[in-house]
């Protein structure tokens, strides 16, 4: 038997902090699954997995879903498991045909809110495009799931044989976000912990296959794109960053957040860089082309406020840099487990 | 966004930074004494704004770094108990004990629960009448009177289930713990906000007079920090020693009295023991003996703790401003936000977890 990877100085069991999308998150994925399942599909750490079947170019993906509450302001489990597996798969490149869903359903979850679940996948199914083709339930005890655990895995046929890879990105390539940051960490925090605010923040769950199609149709030069969820922007960026070999500079200014969102921010003391996102990317463009892009994007209803953020540079290879809003330059690091409200 | 992002305005902060600029002319070092002006410091990097001849010194002010070994390994003993539910702000969930953390205690079952306000801890007794539920009630004078109100909430509605395990400290004798220090060079001092908020400043005017050292109530957000820092500076290079509040739109002379009132009714002064600095006379609140009930200490058997920090954490010289954290042997190698030897690497606002993110 080979010896658990994880030093012994570090952590002895999973801890919540280990799904936090962060530096705690990585950690577990490259040591104990990265180092086993060792191939080179899975090396490549995408969103998507993209290969060639006969003269198919294919993406493949898959996610589970766990949120609680299963309901939220803005959406529910389900839209958020098709939504986000359409994500997964849009962001490699490729147009989202086929999906399948598990459901893990704890003993005494009323008919009705499966209903209600089972009705929003099928609706935002029909939005994104795709067909729901197989699946899989199991029921388990009372106490030992949360309601229900949801899992989407998806088949795309990515377009005229695009490349997206975080290897493309060269310094002087333009980085636009699709929209507003926050929206989806912040409406969960507030239903799970009861936090009222005058205006109700809504998630931001949402499909972006449409989006990706114009993106894709209006340039040739999209290089990489990912979906920002958990972990935030700065996950993101600094992801890509690392496996690009590149460095990244964008400016606090030009990041588009909801006034909302920041206010919760102050309250909670939080950082907006690092709150999930679900009807969100980042997309990495040559220079020559990022009008064009950001022009699609702002056409489409899931890109109207869309920005160039910033930019890929040769500096500080790995790490995300930011011009502050006063002027001044700072680190924008992962994020290590969950981030913690602050005492004061 | 009204009074957040006016004070975040590169103008104003250029200017500032101009007239600090065209004030200095020699070396001078500022304490900030509060975490969370640390941390807005190296979020904003403030320090590139600053004349080399400005050293900015990252003060004690941060309450879960301060809070002392003892307490958290009384937290996790508690914590770790079947017929308790224990609450706690976020941030002190990572703070490692002599052994474990909150999150590990967390992880092996136990019912630790994160919650934003004291209150919350209130009603999870309430609707839990056969737990006993234990809140985290950590900070400074700032947090005093959120924590104390939850007691007298508590006994409103006549709870028998409910206590705090209570860890606060006190920024005033801080200052004069680090001001008597002859070997803390410290020219002047940003007093913490929140604190004065709450406090109000009269309890400075002594100090300021006889340590003839400058102190100025300084707010959070950049302009107020770059202002803050000006107004010392302007002090130092006119040989003035005063007591001046920059954050005037918030902070009254007397503080909130209210507030006051509520953390006196339930608290008394006390020494306290300090994480990394050792015990300073009369610096923390403890629960007054009318209030015992509610006192998590007194409530729970907790045999004699044996507390030992890892040799190689040099917190306490960090927190009194002696040594930067880049000037820490384990900084960034055997400790980091995810594996912490000590407590500043863990929050936010400590100066080891904010010099990791942002430098």
């Amino acid at each position: 038997m080979i010896t658990c990877p994880i030093p012994k100085n570090e952590y002895e069991k999973v801890l919540l902090a280990h799904g936090g999308g962060g530096k705690l998150t990585h950690q577990l994925i490259e040591k104990i699954f990265v180092s086993q399942f060792n191939n080179e599909l899975l090396n490549e750490q995408n969103d998507s997995a993209v290969f060639n079947i006969e003269n198919a170019k294919l993406a493949f993906t898959t996610d589970s879903y766990v949120v609680q509450p299963i309901f939220f302001p803005g959406g529910n489990i389900g839209e958020l498991a098709v939504n986000g597996t359409v994500n997964d798969l849009a962001v490699a490149g490729a147009k989202p045909l086929y999906l399948s869903t598990g459901f893990i359903i704890e003993e005494g979850l009323p008919f009705e809110d499966l209903w209600k679940i089972v009705l929003s996948m099928k609706e935002a199914a029909d939005k994104a495009g795709v067909k729901i083709v197989t699946g899989d339930t199991k029921v388990v005890e009372r106490g030992k799931g949360d309601k229900v655990f949801i899992n989407t895995s998806g088949i795309g046929a990515v377009y005229n044989n695009l490349y997206i890879s975080p290897r493309n990105c060269k310094a002087g390539d333009l980085i636009i976000l699709s929209g507003k940051i926050g929206d989806h960490g912040i409406a969960i925090m507030s239903a799970r912990e009861g936090l009222e605010f005058e205006t109700e923040i809504l998630s931001d769950t949402a499909p972006l296959n449409g989006l990706v199609e114009a993106m894709i149709n209006s340039s040739k030069n999209i290089k990489m794109m990912r979906d920002i969820t958990r972990g935030g922007l700065s996950s993101s960026l600094n992801e890509i960053a690392s496996s690009a070999g590149v460095g990244i500079e964008i400016e606090e200014d030009k990041i588009p957040i909801n006034e909302q969102v920041i206010g919760a921010c102050e309250i909670l003391g939080l950082d907006p860089l690092y709150i999930a996102n679900e009807g969100k990317l980042v997309a990495f463009v040559n220079p020559n082309d990022s009008e064009k892009v950001l022009n699609s994007m702002k056409n489409h209803e899931f890109g109207i406020d869309a920005e160039i953020i910033g930019e890929v540079v040769e500096d500080h290879p790995g790490r995300v840099v930011m011009k502050t809003s006063i002027g001044s330059k700072r680190i924008v690091d992962m994020i290590s487990g969950e981030q913690l409200p602050r005492i004061c | 966004m009204k009074y957040v992002q006016e004070y975040r305005d590169s103008t104003l902060v250029k200017n500032l930074k101009n007239k600090i600029e065209e004030l200095t002319t020699q070396s001078w070092s500022i304490m900030e004494i509060c975490g969370g002006q640390t941390h807005a410091i190296m979020k904003y990097n403030i320090e590139e704004l600053l004349p080399e001849s400005i050293t900015l010194i990252h003060g004690p002010g941060c309450p879960v770094c301060v809070t002392p070994l003892e307490k958290i390994d009384k937290a996790i003993n508690i914590a770790s108990r079947k017929d308790v539910i224990f609450t706690t702000y976020g941030d002190m969930m990572r703070v490692p004990g002599s052994k474990d953390d909150l999150l590990t205690v967390k992880a092996n079952g136990s019912d630790v629960r994160m919650v934003y306000s004291p209150l919350d801890a209130v009603k999870i007794a309430e609707s839990n009448p056969n737990k006993k539920v234990v809140f985290f009630a950590v900070g400074f004078e700032t947090t005093a009177p959120a924590n104390a109100a939850s007691v007298l909430e508590a006994k409103r509605r006549g709870l028998k289930n409910f206590s705090l395990l209570a860890s606060h400290v006190l920024v005033p004798p801080a200052i004069e713990a680090l001001l008597s220090d002859s070997t803390a060079k410290i020219d002047g001092f940003l007093a913490a906000g929140h604190v004065c908020t709450v406090m109000g400043y009269n309890e400075y005017q002594p100090l300021v007079e006889k340590y003839k050292t400058p102190i100025v109530v300084t707010g959070f957000e950049p302009v107020d920090i770059m202002q803050g820092i000006y107004m010392v500076v302007k002090q130092l290079e006119e040989g003035r020693a005063d007591l001046e509040n920059q954050y005037s739109r918030v902070v009254l002379k007397d503080g909130n009295l209210a507030a006051k009132n509520v953390t006196f009714s339930v608290y008394e002064v006390g020494d306290m023991t300090w994480r990394g600095i050792g015990v300073i006379p009369n610096s923390g609140y403890n629960i007054s003996e009318k209030y015992s009930e509610f006192d998590a200490e007194k409530i729970f058997d907790i045999e004699d703790l044996k507390v030992e920090e890892p040799e190689s954490c040099i917190a306490g010289l960090i927190l009194q401003g002696k040594k930067k954290p880049i000037e820490c042997g384990e900084f960034g190698i055997n400790c980091t936000p995810e594996h912490p030897l000590g407590a500043p690497m863990v929050s936010t606002e400590g100066a080891c977890a904010a010099y990791f993110h942002y430098k």
